[in-house]
């Protein structure tokens, strides 16, 4: 009896269908729970890869929970490249719609800040903006110019406080507050900073990240909140590492 | 094949270690009988960051081996061509001392199932095999070394012995064989042949690495003990008394330390590779 790879492959992700025949213990007999080791790899391998990249999401679910999330997770979504360190790309939409976990509600943009945060640490290095470039510009140039942001930067809306529900079960950080947070994740050197900020900052950035000018976020972020604060969310970035260039001439 | 690329092994007849970020700082400043690290290429695949600033310093230090898990050689579809240019870019800016792959699929209808998985030793597979070989040197411009797998289980409809058809696979390809011999401990093991034999039987002149690693221990349906290639402990007793056998046989050789889970200190790692090298040296002289 022949053994397809397509066989073989729906018995590992499937655990009720029987192990292929034609696989044997060496002696001829079935190889029964030997086939097991691989079914038992593939899943520890990918719940281990998915606990790494969403560390936090596997605290407060808890292991058991998480390995029963995940097991579910992978039969649906297996990784479509070797690159594990990307996968799970979609586990916060798989989290969004998955019923027994719906009333934690603040998983799914919890996820996507990890998530954000792993993209940020492989993203591609760059050189950021000399800050004496910045100072040379008057206000009018400043504000009349394009800032191109470094491939590390994300910017995640929520109207969770996912920053400190993060920090609190990352970083030990203080106790959940209730107030809504986005957060912007930044990487000056090698680790990601997420720093919590006002809908109207990140608002903000985004707008710089999509090439607006800076005069034009500002009006647009001063709109959603009269309170916001160029210069904090300005300075923001610079310590961040996140603007990689200057457009003035636009 | 690729006669022209040709190369004899270029890593140190010294230990080595499979390279862990954890590690970094000790192996930079203290790297005992260290003098060569492997690294599993598809972690090295992001676009920046920490993964390949630590990979361009240590590269500056130590002879590095690539060993390629995601490729699926033994896969039934075509290799992946993207994955394929990844390689080349990697092997190109890093010029590593090796490049290693297995015996083994992992990929299969667009699912990586980070795995390697086995396959049936038959005509069809070799001549598949041989096929993803050649584009494979052809695509990262070098020669490389084929591991062979640790298995639990056997094909029926198999044709050919393990070293037979690995050996089958070397000489039309060019290709160099890359010995793990936990695996073959392991496989031993389970499929109730002798290492020793399998050892004796194996094209050992084209062997350009050793692997070493830890295995777990449990049994199967009958009873019988099965053992799995876990790389999460010390490498047992009875596969330094085999790496002895090989070793007496083949000559010094590359030998790798793997420990990729439970990961321990450096130092714990570092006398794993004491070992290796204690077991190199009477054959050196």
């Amino acid at each position: 009896m022949n053994v397809t790879q397509t066989g073989f492959h729906e018995a590992l992700l499937d655990p009720s269908r029987p192990v292929p025949k034609g696989l044997s213990n060496g002696q001829g007999d079935p190889a029964g729970r030997r086939f097991s080791v691989y079914r038992n790899n593939v899943v520890l391998s990918l719940t281990s890869a998915l606990e790494t990249a969403f560390p936090a999401i596997a605290k407060l679910v808890g292991p058991e929970n998480f390995s029963k999330v995940a097991r579910l997770f992978l039969a649906r979504h297996p990784p479509s490249s070797p690159l594990i360190m990307y996968y799970g790309e979609e586990f916060p939409d798989f989290l969004e719609g998955f019923e027994p976990l719906r009333r934690y509600g603040h998983l799914p943009d919890l996820a996507r800040l990890e998530q954000a945060r792993r993209e940020s640490y492989h993203a591609a290095d760059s050189t950021p903006v000399d800050i004496q470039e910045i100072q040379s510009l008057t206000p009018d140039q400043i504000s009349e110019s394009r800032y191109e942001l470094a491939p590390t930067v994300r910017i995640i809306h929520s109207s969770w406080p996912i920053y400190d529900i993060w920090s609190y079960n990352i970083e030990n950080g203080p106790e959940p507050g209730t107030r809504s947070q986005n957060v912007i994740v930044t990487r000056p050197f090698f680790d990601p900073i997420s720093t919590p900020v006002s809908n109207a900052t990140a608002k903000f950035a985004e707008a710089i990240q999509n090439g607006m000018k800076m005069g034009d976020a500002h009006d647009l972020a001063t709109e959603l909140d009269s309170d916001f604060n160029l210069s904090e969310a300005f300075g923001l970035l610079l310590r961040g590492h996140a603007i990689i260039s200057i457009n003035t001439g636009v | 094949m690729l006669d022209t690329l040709y190369t004899p092994i270029s890593l140190p007849m010294s230990p080595g270690v499979g390279y862990k970020p954890q590690h970094f700082s000790d192996i930079m400043e203290n790297p005992g009988p260290v003098e060569w690290l492997e690294i599993h290429a598809e972690n090295y695949m992001g676009a920046g960051g920490r993964p390949l600033a630590q990979l361009r310093h240590l590269s500056e230090k130590f002879a590095i081996s690539v060993h390629g898990v995601g490729l699926s050689i033994g896969g039934e579809e075509p290799l992946n061509e993207e994955h394929l240019s990844r390689l080349r870019h990697l092997c190109d800016w890093l010029k590593p001392a090796s490049f290693s792959e297995h015996l083994a699929w992992s990929t299969h209808d667009s699912h990586f199932l980070n795995d390697l998985l086995p396959l049936p030793y038959t005509k069809k597979t070799l001549n598949r095999i041989i096929e993803h070989i050649n584009r494979l040197q052809e695509a990262i411009g070098r020669r490389m070394l084929l591991e062979n797998p640790s298995s639990y289980l056997a094909f029926e409809e198999s044709e050919y012995g393990e070293t037979e058809f690995l050996d089958e696979i070397a000489k039309r390809t060019g290709c160099g064989l890359l010995l793990d011999v936990n695996n073959v401990f392991v496989s031993a093991t389970n499929l109730k042949v002798s290492a020793r034999e399998y050892i004796n039987s194996f094209p050992l002149t084209r062997v350009g690495e050793i692997h070493l690693g830890g295995h777990d221990k449990d049994v199967d349906d009958y009873g019988e003990p099965l053992l799995i290639d876990s790389h999460n402990q010390k490498v047992a007793d009875s596969v330094w008394t085999l790496l002895d056998h090989t070793l007496g046989l083949s000559g010094p050789r590359p030998i790798l330390i793997e420990w990729d889970s439970s990961i321990p200190e450096w130092t714990e790692l570092a006398n794993e590779a004491r070992r290796a090298e204690s077991a190199l040296s009477p054959v050196r002289a």
